[in-house]
């Protein structure tokens, strides 16, 4: 009798190790990480709704793959396309937009191909290819990669050649490349805002909506994976899409610029 | 080179400074390096040994597979143990992915052939010493492989402390099967990957810098700690 | 009354060693008390001899049938390598080490070492490491390491050829000892004066041939064969 109640015992303290530390596990992309505004909203949500967020910091494509195999509990990334063949694929419940921010061309200061000048992002990426002056490609089919491989192909440039260097790594790696070849590339804003690697490298272009980046989340199917927390990932979403994640995204700053739009909208 | 001195100067810093993060950190990469350690030496040391004392029909090709597993990308190997623990692969039920433990079973991966190598080679030369004697004495298998870790251990530590080498640098698997995540998995190399990623020269350095300073005081402490066991040379 | 371990039958027993006979056939019985000194030039064999005898070395023909099971045979007799095996410990632990290979508990093994150790007369380096030892040392170390066992049957192949005067005198005298308390001991050695002084019979080896097991008297006054005699008035054999 008295050992069978210690087993319960000891079960029951296993079991409430467990429970007591809610943890969430969510794969982001690189982008978002780097933009640092995660750091601003874990704490906020642990302190909200008691959730411990734990963060997978990979591409756009590990990020979903990671979701398909039930190794996370929900997503949170910005490649529409790839979102909703994912989720047609039965790997998710919803897609939420939750927030946008821009995708922006860095380059050289001196701005050798004149991108500056341009009215669109294409014109500008037209420049560069005509002027073969040197551009890095993330190379690595992230979201960010997905949006320059959309832009080129609008632009109607066949992006390859000498001056064309896909370096298939993370936004940090590849702006480390372009500032240690002074080449073009297309980063998102918070990436760039933060890098503090900037070399000679400089914003060669910014400001077309054709640039908007679109965050969504997006929780694993618990209908595919029973083990996903699916009460959690709800009571996330519920938090993202409230006010105060709103207050919390467009109050994020760095060297006074916002860097994300909260564009969630009430179900 | 003013990087260099950025990076010294700030680990400095972070080391005066008793950063709890770099504390948390560096502690989680003793844990799970060490653990791995122990664990391939326990599996890796006896098979060296194991391989030296039979003369079966394969063993040439074992051996040849062994050191090539030594080259094993340590992507491929944190790839491989993605797949095995993942929610969708066998053993997805454990829960083990992205888990210290998740860690230690990649990392013993790529360091077993290590040890296994280097204890082989050194435990080889040991035994074209003792052979004719214990044969003489009729030990059996299992008593000349003790014997021969036992009085090789000197060789056999070198082979532990070069899979501790291997492990504490490893990034590519770790950063599969861990996932990095702040307070839960990351450890010094995925750290530098990180800060490495955000253009933090300084701070990946800095962290290089603590890693490689580990590294020394762990080899150090592992030395003088053999060498008191007993006074002489050998 | 534990069944003798002799006589050891050898029948046309040979060692082939890439493609030639480095030793044998040999026919020959092992029995009594006494030294059995084992002479012959370089290369005829001595080594590999002593070797198959011990069943270190597997013969390639012929069989080896002692008194008792092969097993507990191998039990019951040690052998003195020529070059000294230490094994990476310290004095004592290398001297204890075949009892603890028989299960005999440490604490035990390493008392009954110091006995051994004392007989051999390294009582004062017990607890240096055996690497450190002079070569006269080492011997010794080896021979207390065979004698621990209290084997029927002691083997040694050349255990004084790389030593001074005065452990080969020391060595001797041990293995008189060891003799008087009814080991049977066979060696082979390159020392004459030795074989005298030690041996109760002589066999002579050449060309991995027995050419004579003789008794020493008879062996130094007149040899049987031709290369024996060759052999003791120091002449080179082919």
């Amino acid at each position: 009798m008295k050992f069978k109640s210690l087993i319960l015992a000891a079960a029951l303290a296993v079991a409430g190790s467990f429970a007591s530390a809610e943890e969430f596990k969510m794969s982001v992309t690189t982008s978002f990480a780097n933009s640092g505004l995660a750091e601003v909203l874990l704490p906020e949500i642990e302190k909200d709704i008691g959730l411990t967020v734990q963060l997978l910091i990979v591409g756009t494509g590990q990020a979903l793959e990671l979701g398909a195999n039930g190794d996370v509990d929900a997503v949170l990334v910005h490649s529409k396309k790839a979102e909703e063949k994912w989720l047609g694929e039965g790997n998710g419940t919803h897609r939420r937009e939750i927030m946008y921010n821009d995708f922006i061309i860095i380059g050289p200061a001196a701005d050798p191909a004149g991108a500056k000048a341009a009215t669109t992002a294409t014109d500008a990426l037209k420049a560069i290819a005509a002027a073969q002056a040197k551009f890095v490609s993330r190379g690595d089919d992230s979201g960010t990669h997905k949006m320059e491989l959309a832009l080129w192909k609008k632009a109607e440039v066949a992006a390859e050649g000498e001056w064309y260097a896909a370096v298939g790594q993370g936004m940090g790696a590849a702006l480390n490349t372009a500032a240690g070849m002074n080449a073009y590339i297309l980063a998102d804003r918070a990436s760039w805002l933060n890098f503090a690697n900037k070399a000679d490298l400089a914003i060669a272009f910014e400001g077309d909506p054709a640039l908007f980046n679109q965050y969504a989340y997006l929780p694993v199917n618990p209908a595919k994976h029973a083990h996903v927390k699916a009460d959690a990932a709800a009571k996330l979403e519920e938090w993202l899409v409230s006010p105060r994640a709103k207050e919390l995204i467009e109050g994020y700053k760095i060297d006074g610029q916002q860097l994300f739009v909260f564009n969630a909208t009430a179900n | 080179m003013e990087k260099i001195w950025e990076g010294l100067t700030q680990a400095a810093m972070l080391i005066v400074g008793f950063d709890p993060d770099l504390m948390e950190i560096t502690l989680l990469s003793l844990r799970v390096t060490i653990t791995a350690t122990l664990i391939a030496s326990a599996i890796g040391l006896p098979l060296g040994a194991w391989l030296v004392v039979n003369r079966f029909r394969f063993r040439r090709v074992v051996i040849a597979i062994i050191n090539a597993l030594m080259g094993l990308p340590p992507v491929v190997v944190g790839l491989f143990v993605y797949v095995l623990l993942s929610r969708s692969g066998p053993f997805g039920v454990l829960g083990l992915l992205f888990t210290p433990t998740a860690m230690i079973i990649a990392q013993v991966i790529i360091i077993t052939p290590i040890i296994v190598s280097i204890s082989h080679q050194a435990i080889r030369e040991l035994w074209a010493d003792y052979h004719d004697l214990l044969i003489s004495l009729n030990a059996t298998r299992r008593q000349r492989i003790a014997t021969l870790i036992m009085d090789g251990r000197r060789a056999l530590l070198t082979a532990s402390l070069a899979g501790f080498g291997r492990a504490i640098g490893e990034v590519g698997a770790i950063m599969i099967v861990g996932g990095n995540i702040d307070h839960a998995t990351r450890v010094l190399t995925t750290a530098i990957a990180l800060e490495t990623g955000k253009g933090e020269f300084g701070m990946a350095l800095a962290l290089g810098f603590i890693l490689i300073g580990l590294a020394i005081i762990v080899n150090l402490g592992v030395h003088m700690l053999s060498r008191t066991e007993r006074g002489s040379r050998w | 009354m534990v069944t003798p371990l002799l006589p050891l039958k050898m029948e046309n027993v040979s060692v082939r060693r890439g493609g030639k006979t480095i030793l044998g056939p040999i026919t020959l019985q092992l029995a009594d008390e006494g030294i059995s000194i084992l002479l012959g030039p370089n290369g005829s064999g001595k080594t590999t001899l002593l070797k198959t005898m011990h069943g270190v070395e597997r013969p390639n023909t012929g069989t080896l049938q002692w008194n008792v099971g092969a097993e507990d045979a191998r039990l019951r007799q040690a052998f003195v390598f020529q070059s000294p095996t230490i094994l990476r410990r310290s004095v004592l632990d290398n001297i204890a080490y075949p009892l603890t290979l028989r299960g005999v508990k440490r604490a035990e093994a390493r008392d009954r070492a110091e006995a051994f150790a004392a007989r051999v007369g390294l009582t004062r380096v017990l607890d240096q490491h055996g690497m450190v030892l002079s070569g006269g040392e080492k011997q010794k170390l080896a021979l207390a390491r065979a004698l621990i066992l209290e084997p029927d049957l002691l083997f040694l192949d050349e255990p004084c050829a790389n030593l001074d005067g005065r452990a080969t005198r020391d060595i001797e005298e041990i293995l008189l000892a060891v003799r008087a308390e009814g080991t049977r001991i066979v060696m082979s050695t390159h020392d004459l004066g030795q074989a005298r002084r030690l041996g109760d019979e002589i066999w002579f080896l050449h060309a991995g041939q027995l050419r004579e097991t003789t008794p020493k008297g008879q062996f130094f006054s007149e040899p049987q064969s031709d290369t024996a005699r060759s052999y003791l008035r120091g002449d080179l054999l082919p």
